[in-house]
């Protein structure tokens, strides 16, 4: 295991985090603010990918054409639902919640095969950054170098919004307390609104960034959702520190463990037995994270603080 | 002095707010001993700390010679703390007896039997049925929680708190929302539990407090700043300056 | 309150319709619908083990279906392994299943609310992947079970007696389930559904009781994923997807929360509902292809519309008519 692959992962693990932290982000705000569980986050982040490759094959493999559908398009999508189909359960239990999200989730599977086919559609990354770039000695994939970059850079901003402006105070207060926020006669469902398409848009952001590099093809929000899921709990629901925190935990131990853990333990356990145990460990490890986190903290690692 | 329960030095903060400030408190036996206070004095949050909702800060609370200022609350209740709320805390989705059976098979051992149904044990359902005629809620022991109406749920309340064989009596504001009538039911009730239970009872209610407690302690922002005989307390001026003096001529 | 009731009788008479699926079906000269209806069993009583811990303790559990893939891999393990005994099956998916749930449940119940619904799923999508892993036992493409379950006296062998093992388990575990959510230890879950901070008031230690609950609802599920390891002579991780517990809560809600028959009901209609809908065919070829490859949006959609409006679900909606009339 050379510096060099060791690095590699490492970088690896964290661009993953940084796709988990757009999709944790608006996931947690939803759940901490409008307590809210939202199982069809997983499907905006499909739709993300998907508009994106729609756009890059239908506009001659633009990039640019392909992110200013896909980004848009998710918000607008995202409200569409939030107005036609989730709103109305706001009030209702999280059984309710999750039944009615995991039903949407169904169904956008299905019209997604029935648009685009049960096969994967493909777009390329952008000619500009199909190249590598120079870390410490290491030739690193220049796309996958931009996707961290950008994900950053989004993390400061959000941190930007939300502790600098009036709309992020609304939001932090909602998350703290939202029936006093309610009582204080602010405007609860446009803030509901805006953090519900705030959310969707960094689904999009992170379904275009994917797109190049992963599958796109129907289901792929749910494993990606599960994950979410993880990071979120660990990290603590509402809290936008846990999610960013929490994405790059988890982004990098999954990464890193799937990696190293079955060359790893080929150092101590015999061949055959090594190569049984590894993957199913090394695939249970984030699991054993989150449960370890829970037993010592149920709260998560960065827990919001309740009025 | 041969107290049931022993509160000593309790502080409880939140945040930057001091909502238990230094507060000690001792109970004599088959008192009624009843908690005064203008909003926001801090009476629910003692209740609160009694119970074991939660923790306080600094500070014992010695129930029966045992110290239980850290025990969780399920465990304060087997050892003879009960607890009634301000805001009704029922089953709704119980009838009036499914409630006070439950409080009774708290006590009567564990839970974890799987055949016999609970309304055919006896064991459970005479104790109950004796709390209600207590509290004057026998009529009513198969109608829904649903159905009830408010001052009845109160009363349902009260014969909870009863069924679980209780040594001291933590009551929040049993009359919170009740008619002048139903009050006076309370207040007789409470007069005849005199004696058998201490009670420490938090109330609003002037006359029921002046016509049942046998020493009264004053709350102000967190903290005692009176306690004795009825009769001292209304002789107070520190009390009547601070909290009485703005109910004008209740006396 | 043991009147006999038209909701009684109604139940009665659906239950004695099952018993006499195999005849109807040997009458009709079509063994489909013994297999057809051992399924619906089969996910019924999966269902009814979640709806002790859902419909009466308010749980939310989205990751029972890896109890049931514990049912199946225990079966098809041991029968790889040459071990045909019914018995071996029972003992050591029991076993397994039991003790996951003990650790498993031990964790989750530490959370509630949304944080319990979301831990749960993180869990089963764990053993999931274990499953998948498994490459010995066929990782991903599942793994065949040449032979059923022999249990000495008889062999799951005959399709015939599978269907009445599994009818005498669902009628069993019906019945049990009835005693137990009269009991006091029923009466602690449904008080702790109903408002935990007055039980734990009341002295008990609720905890203890939830988790007890909850291995049992699992081992419920356990016996489910056994008769369908039997019955597909298959197992597959795909039998632990997350998809999977959500139509076991789907059922559990379409039948009725918390009701005893509910889940029964629930799990018919969702299965029934799929089967004609993946096989419907109007005439009209566009219509016809849209359908066959595409009905699963259309129970999407079932979904959304159950939980917007069929919120007391069909069985529930006629204990709540009988209740409101007493």
């Amino acid at each position: 295991m050379t510096t060099g692959l060791l690095l590699t992962q490492l970088l690896n693990g964290l661009q993953l985090g940084v796709l988990l932290f757009l999709l944790s982000a608006g996931l947690t705000l939803v759940f901490g603010i409008m307590n809210f569980v939202n199982l069809s986050h997983g499907s905006l982040y499909m739709m993300g990918a998907y508009f994106a490759a729609a756009g890059f094959n239908a506009f001659g493999g633009s990039f640019l054409a392909a992110a200013l559908i896909a980004v848009p398009g998710t918000m607008l999508l995202g409200v569409l639902v939030e107005r036609i189909a989730l709103s109305t359960l706001y009030t209702r239990d999280h059984l309710d919640q999750v039944l009615a999200t995991f039903g949407l989730i169904l169904f956008f599977n299905e019209v997604v095969r029935f648009i685009w086919g049960p096969a994967s559609v493909y777009m390329n990354v952008p000619k500009a950054l199909s190249g590598t770039v120079d870390l410490f000695g290491l030739a690193y994939p220049s796309y996958r170098f931009a996707i961290i970059v950008v994900g950053l850079l989004v993390g400061v901003a959000l941190y930007a919004i939300i502790h600098r402006t009036r709309v992020g105070m609304l939001i932090r207060a909602g998350a703290s307390n939202p029936d006093m926020v309610s009582a204080l006669g602010v405007n609860i469902k446009g803030l509901n609104l805006t953090v519900f398409a705030l959310g969707a848009g960094l689904a999009g952001l992170a379904g275009l960034m994917a797109g190049p590099i992963v599958s796109v093809q129907a289901g792929m929000g749910e494993p990606i959702l599960i994950l979410t899921l993880v990071v979120i709990v660990t990290g603590g629901i509402g809290s936008i520190r846990g999610a960013f925190y929490g994405a790059l935990i988890v982004g990098v131990v999954d990464t890193m463990g799937r990696a190293l853990l079955p060359t790893l333990l080929r150092e101590f356990l015999e061949r055959s037995v090594a190569q049984a145990v590894g993957p199913a460990i090394a695939s249970m490890l984030i699991y054993l994270l989150m449960a370890a986190v829970l037993a010592w903290r149920p709260q998560g690692l960065f827990p919001v603080k309740h009025g | 002095m041969n107290a049931v329960l022993q509160v000593q030095g309790l502080i409880k903060r939140f945040g930057g707010l001091t909502a238990t400030d230094d507060l000690s408190l001792a109970l004599v036996p088959g008192e009624i001993h009843a908690v005064i206070g203008p909003n926001g004095a801090g009476k629910t949050t003692l209740i609160n700390q009694l119970s074991g909702e939660f923790f306080p800060d600094e500070g014992r609370i010695v129930f029966d010679g045992r110290d239980i200022t850290h025990l969780p609350p399920h465990e304060r209740a087997l050892a003879g703390l009960g607890r009634s709320y301000q805001i009704t805390s029922v089953f709704t989705d119980f009838t009036v007896l499914q409630n006070v059976c439950m409080a009774v098979q708290g006590h009567a051992g564990h839970s974890f039997r799987f055949w016999t149904p609970v309304w055919r044990q006896r064991e459970l359902t005479e104790p109950a049925r004796a709390a209600l005629a207590q509290v004057g809620l026998a009529d009513r022991a198969d109608t829904p929680v649903a159905a009830l109406a408010h001052g009845e749920r109160r009363q349902l309340e009260i014969a909870m708190t009863l069924a679980s064989s209780p040594k001291l009596l933590l009551l929040d504001e049993p009359m919170a929302g009740m008619s002048h009538a139903e009050s006076e039911g309370v207040v007789s009730l409470l007069a005849g539990l005199k004696g058998r239970y201490t009670i420490l009872l938090v109330e609003h209610d002037m006359d029921a407090v002046f016509a049942l407690a046998d020493r009264i302690t004053v709350l102000v922002y967190g903290r005692a700043i009176a306690c004795g005989t009825p009769e001292e307390i209304r002789n107070n001026r520190e009390v009547r300056d601070a909290y009485l003096g703005e109910q004008g001529d209740l006396m | 309150m043991d009147k006999v009731t038209p909701r009684i009788v109604l139940a009665a008479a659906l239950l004695a319709l099952l018993a006499l699926v195999p005849v109807a079906s040997v009458l009709l000269g079509q063994s489909f619908y013994v297999t057809l209806f051992t399924r619906i069993m089969i996910f019924a009583l999966a269902a009814m083990g979640l709806n002790l811990i859902l419909g009466y303790g308010g749980l939310v559990s989205f990751g029972h279906a890896m109890y049931v893939g514990i049912g199946a891999y225990a079966v098809g393990i041991l029968t790889f392994h040459g071990v045909g005994s019914g018995w071996a099956h029972l003992a050591a998916a029991l076993a397994v299943g039991g003790g996951v749930a003990l650790v498993v449940g031990a964790i989750c119940l530490r959370t509630s609310g949304m944080a319990f619904i979301m831990i749960t799923l993180a869990f089963a999508q764990m053993v999931f992947f274990l499953g998948v892993s498994l490459r010995d036992y066929g990782g991903d493409d599942g793994l065949q079970i040449p032979n059923r379950s022999d249990f000495g006296l008889f062999s799951l062998a005959n399709g015939t007696v599978l269907y009445y093992a599994t009818f005498a388990l669902l009628v069993g575990v019906l019945f049990l389930t009835h005693r137990i959510v009269h009991s006091r230890f029923g009466m602690v879950l449904r008080g702790c559904k109903s408002n935990e901070r007055r039980m734990k008031a009341l002295g008990f230690p609720t905890l203890r009781y939830k988790l007890a609950a909850y291995v049992i609802s699992a081992l419920v599920c356990v016996l489910a994923g056994v008769l369908l390891g039997n019955l597909t002579r298959f197992v597959a991780p795909a039998y632990m997807a997350w998809t999977v517990s959500g139509e076991l809560i789907v059922m559990i809600v379409l039948g009725g929360l918390g009701t005893l028959f509910g889940p029964i009901v629930g799990a018919a209609a969702l299965l029934l509902l799929e089967e004609v809908l993946s096989s419907f065919k109007t005439g009209i070829a566009a219509v016809d292809q849209l359908l066959s490859q595409h009905w699963l949006a259309l129970i999407g959609l079932f979904i959304v519309l159950v939980v917007l409006v069929l919120k007391q679900g069909l069985w529930g909606r006629l204990v709540a008519r009988e209740e409101s009339r007493r």
